[in-house]
């Protein structure tokens, strides 16, 4: 009631002020009448606009009005000081804007990464686990299946497996890449395509029975012309005509962070695009990355716990292939499988940097705000002799404040809105792929943005309020008239308190940003146990082209034979896998003679098949035995490569050549035992791997290593006219080395590297400014002192070193209070780390170097300035 | 509540409140403005009071307030509250 009342007062609040002041003119004037004095009115009633105003304030104890003043006297004491107020707006934009970026990242990638699809809260990433082995695995499509037939909380099961593909049309054949998805997809995540159908129940069943796809709309746009009538042709994809039945939505790219799909299949076309046989039947065959969206009001723990319950009975009813399978759901923000979980960190560690690197910049301004209040003091002091209430005051800083941190949240969305597609360039450019990382900006970054903005604020207000909250009346009005800042004492304090805040946090980020480096050097320094000079890769597209086995391994025969002619080059061998890729080893169960696995447990170990001459000529140590040979093919037995961690575990460190091994179902006899690399992960810890033959193993998509001394361009191509002159439709893809491979493999470290070392350069240069700030306007309050001194004698080395060791005095605080800081915090930057320990002296002292010559550097100018004052004229003043 | 009191007769003005107060009180309570609008201000925020525009005696246009149900309520609420602590004070003054 009271509140319709304000309401209703605010919105007619000049007409009530008026009947107000009318009301209060009329009670005057009947006193005068009524005593005949002018004057007893005035004496009778005190200061009529105090009393109008106080009266007006029952009504808004807000003072809204007051607030509109407050603007107006605002904005015109920033127009007056146009330098104070750019840099201060600079400042804050740069701290906002870092904070409205970040965000819009953490939106755009981790809360609501899929453009244009529905409920993104309610959808779930979901992945198989495996007893005893730590991390995720996929899921196969029967397990699927019978999940989503025994759930009840779970509105719907979403299949995605990307995959790429060759995809040519007329002379340009480009890489591409699809998902495989369930008939389900387009329904269930509430995306319709503005041309065509999308996928129809049951055309996810069967045997490549459904040859259709829904393409992109940039796909469209760009290889078709935005044909109207495109809809039923068909397009050639790994060899098989599909049928266009659909055109996706502008925008809509898919459900994988990072990458944006360019068409999807069903799932009943997995064989052609997957490898690896008919998966579909196969309940051991884990190849699906899922979602699920749950139903309106169901927790995650609530599915988790359902799904839990099915996958405990499906280990029961299947015990072949799901002994010691369970099934995880992850918030979308954690998904493991795709660039989301290799962003995930790195994402978190920003949100802390930009956080510091605000209040950095919090901390500048307030240090600007309050040289600028000293300014003002006379101002204040005149206002509270008059009878202005302190909070009235107060409330003008705040409002002062809440204008620059307004002008700023601007201009630090404006920054936000620049820096969207920034992330994407970070990553490093692959031939092929579109890269796609947005930022986000909707309703919640707007929201987060304006609670940094008001905070800012209140960090500004408060810093001059603090000060006007000391001003005494009597001392302050003696001290303006003689012309001297007095009482500098307090407010120095604070002053240099914000400067050694701002050393402090940019050191921390100094340390961060160091650690980071290490990791990285050593991280790109680290042996992946195979040669990454001198080995190149690629791949030719042998499925997209419609290869059967047959012909894929005459083509591989002939293509090998070729290459190895080729000037300079030693050696090449074809392989399914590559170290370090996206794309997964194949895995199998397996059994060993004499090793009893733990109950509940079926030991899987992921393998990679590789043609003759592999381990030589990736650079794979052969620790006992030999290497597959050309002999080791379809006819001749089965056999096998181990790594040394796998004989290790299996055979307890007796060489297991000569003994034998089942990989899915069917016994192998080992031949060589290989020594450790990185399969997945540069960083991943040394685990059990195997090898067999191509030949015994066959997959039409293998890539092609090189062992040579050639530039890669050279040998690219040499390839291509090898390739070409095998087969005039096809083409190899790029040619890298195997250390830009591996440099692809450890872009999240890069980009957290580059990232950091920005912001944290950014946070140094900030800081550099306060401390030059603080130390000219001490030069400058103390040039009584100076000069004093300088005229009884001090010299000018005296005088800057009595500058500098002030300067340094609080960059050393600062610098103390950082590194206690960092130590206690850079373990949280945890597994970015690589080898570098979080209290790496290397780190620490390389920021404690840079640290120093900013501040050398940001005192020497002041310091420079006092010995050039001129005592003389000083102590005229 | 003295302003309350002041309007239970009829509708008055501010100035009206002012002469009735100081009358009654014969010259003891002498309200200057500075408290008076403010209280009245307050009393129309809580809805305890209306205003209305009216001529005044002398034909000039002036505000009058009037006691609403809600400020009769009020009213009657603080003068049981008044009248205890009177007798609580008075209790106290005669014994101590």
């Amino acid at each position: 009631m009271r509140l319709i009342r304000r309401i209703l007062y605010f919105l007619r609040r000049r007409r009530q002020a008026a009947e107000l002041a009318e009301e209060m003119e009329f009670h005057r004037q009947m006193l005068e009448q009524e005593s005949g004095d002018p004057h007893a009115a005035n004496r009778r009633m005190g200061p009529a606009m105090l009393a109008s105003e106080d009266a007006r304030g029952v009504w808004l104890p807000l003072r809204f009005d007051s607030v509109l003043q407050d603007l107006r006297v605002g904005f015109r004491m920033l127009r007056r000081s146009p330098s104070f107020s750019i840099l201060a707006i600079l400042c804050l934009t740069l701290g906002i804007g870092a904070n409205a970026a970040v965000f819009s990242w953490i939106e755009g990638i981790l809360f609501r990464p899929y453009p244009l699809v529905a409920h993104q809260e309610r959808l779930l990433a979901v992945t198989g686990t495996a007893r005893g082995e730590a991390g995720h695995t996929d899921t196969s499509w029967p397990d699927l299946l019978d999940l989503q037939k025994s759930c009840t909380l779970i509105d719907s099961f979403i299949v995605n497996k990307i995959m790429g593909t060759t995809l040519s049309l007329g002379d340009r054949a480009e890489r591409t890449i699809g998902s495989i998805v369930s008939a389900n997809y387009f329904d269930a995540i509430g995306v319709h395509p503005i041309l065509g159908r999308g996928f129809e129940p049951g055309e996810d069943t069967g045997r490549n029975a459904h040859p259709v796809t829904v393409i992109s709309y940039q796909l469209w746009q760009s290889r078709f012309k935005r044909d109207p009538a495109i809809i039923g042709k068909t397009q050639r994809l790994n060899g098989i005509e599909h049928t266009i039945v659909g055109v996706a939505p502008e925008g809509f790219l898919g459900t994988f962070v990072g990458w944006g799909m360019q068409f999807w299949v069903p799932a009943s076309m997995e064989e052609t695009f997957e490898g690896g046989g008919y998966k579909l039947e196969d309940r051991g065959a884990r190849w699906i990355e899922a979602y699920v969206r749950l139903k309106p009001g169901v927790t995650l723990e609530q599915a988790q716990q359902e799904m839990s319950a099915v996958a405990k009975r499906l280990e029961i009813d299947f015990p072949a292939t799901n002994r010691g399978r369970g099934i995880k759901l992850w918030p979308l923000w954690q998904t493991p499988f795709n660039n989301a979980g290799t962003l995930l960190p790195t994402l978190g560690i920003m949100l802390a940097v930009v956080v510091f690197v605000l209040l950095i910049a919090c901390a500048n301004v307030g240090n600007l705000l309050l040289v600028r209040s000293f300014a003002r003091r006379h101002e204040m002091t005149v206002r509270v002799a008059v009878g202005a209430d302190r909070s009235r005051l107060l409330q003008q800083l705040v409002v002062e404040g809440l204008i620059l941190s307004a002008l700023a949240a601007t201009g630090g969305l404006l920054v936000a809105h620049w820096c969207r597609h920034a992330l994407v360039l970070l990553f490093p450019a692959r031939a092929g792929v579109a890269m796609y990382l947005p930022g986000e900006i909707d309703l919640r970054v707007l929201a987060l943005s304006a609670g940094v903005c008001l905070i800012s604020t209140l960090l500004l207000g408060l810093v001059p309020a603090i000060q006007t909250r000391k001003i005494d009346l009597a001392s302050a009005l003696k001290s303006e008239m003689s012309g001297v800042v007095g009482g500098g004492h307090g407010k120095s304090w604070i002053r240099s308190g914000l400067v050694v805040v701002q050393v402090s946090l940019s050191f921390l980020l100094l340390v961060g940003a160091g650690l980071l480096t290490q990791s990285l050097k050593r991280v790109r320094s680290a042996s992946p146990g195979f040669s990454t000079q001198g080995v190149l890769f690629t791949a030719v597209d042998l499925r997209s082209a419609g290869y059967d086995p047959q012909r894929a391994k005459n083509f591989q025969d002939d293509l090998l034979e070729r290459i190895q002619a080729l000037l300079g080059v030693e050696s090449a061998a074809f392989a399914r896998g590559t170290p370090l890729s996206y794309g997964n080893f194949s895995s199998s169960p397996i059994a060993v003679d004499g090793y009893q696995p733990p109950p509940d447990e079926q030991p899987t170990v992921q393998y990679n098949e590789v043609g003759p001459g592999y381990f030589a000529t990736v650079g794979i140590p052969l620790l006992s035995g030999r290497e597959f040979t050309v002999a080791d093919n379809e006819a001749a037995a089965p056999v096998t490569v181990v790594n040394d961690v796998m004989a290790a575990q299996y055979w307890r460190g007796d060489d297991p050549v000569g003994k034998r091994l089942q990989v899915k179902g069917q016994w192998r006899q080992i031949v060589g035992v290989a020594k450790v690399s990185k399969y997945q992960s540069v960083r991943e810890n040394p685990k059990p791997f195997f090898y067999v033959p191509l030949r015994q193993d066959f997959s039409v998509g293998a890539g092609l290593n090189i062992r040579t001394r050639m530039p890669a361009e050279t040998i690219a191509a040499a390839l291509a006219h090898e390739v070409h002159a095998l087969d005039a439709n096809l083409a190899p893809y790029e040619v890298i080395t195997l250390q830009e491979q591996m440099d692809r493999s450890t872009s999240p470290q890069r980009v957290a590297v580059t990232l950091l070392g920005v912001l944290g350069g950014l946070a140094l240069l900030l800081a550099t400014v306060g401390l030059y700030g603080v130390m000219s306007y001490t030069v400058s309050q103390n040039a009584r002192e100076l000069g004093l001194r300088m005229a009884l004698g001090a010299g000018a080395s005296n005088l800057l070193r009595l500058v500098m060791s002030h300067g340094l005095t609080l960059t050393a605080a600062g610098v103390v209070l950082g590194a206690a800081a960092a130590l206690a915090s850079t373990r949280l930057l945890g597994n970015l780390l690589y080898k570098v320990s979080p209290r790496d002296p290397l780190a620490f002292g390389s920021a404690l170097i840079v640290m120093t010559i900013a501040a050398a550097a940001a005192c020497f100018v002041p310091a420079w300035r006092a010995t050039r004052t001129d005592p003389a004229r000083i102590l005229r003043d | 509540m003295l302003i309350l009191r002041s309007l239970t007769r009829g509708a008055r003005h501010g100035y009206g409140i002012a002469q009735h107060l100081k009358k009654i009180s014969e010259d003891v309570l002498d309200v200057g403005e500075s408290s008076l609008y403010p209280a009245l201000q307050r009393l129309l925020l809580n809805g305890w009071v209306t205003a209305e525009w009216g001529a005044s005696e002398n034909n000039r246009r002036a505000r009058y307030y009037k006691l609403t149900t809600a400020g009769r309520k009020q009213l009657a609420a603080e003068n049981r509250e008044f009248d205890r602590m009177i007798v609580a004070i008075q209790k106290v003054m005669s014994c101590a």
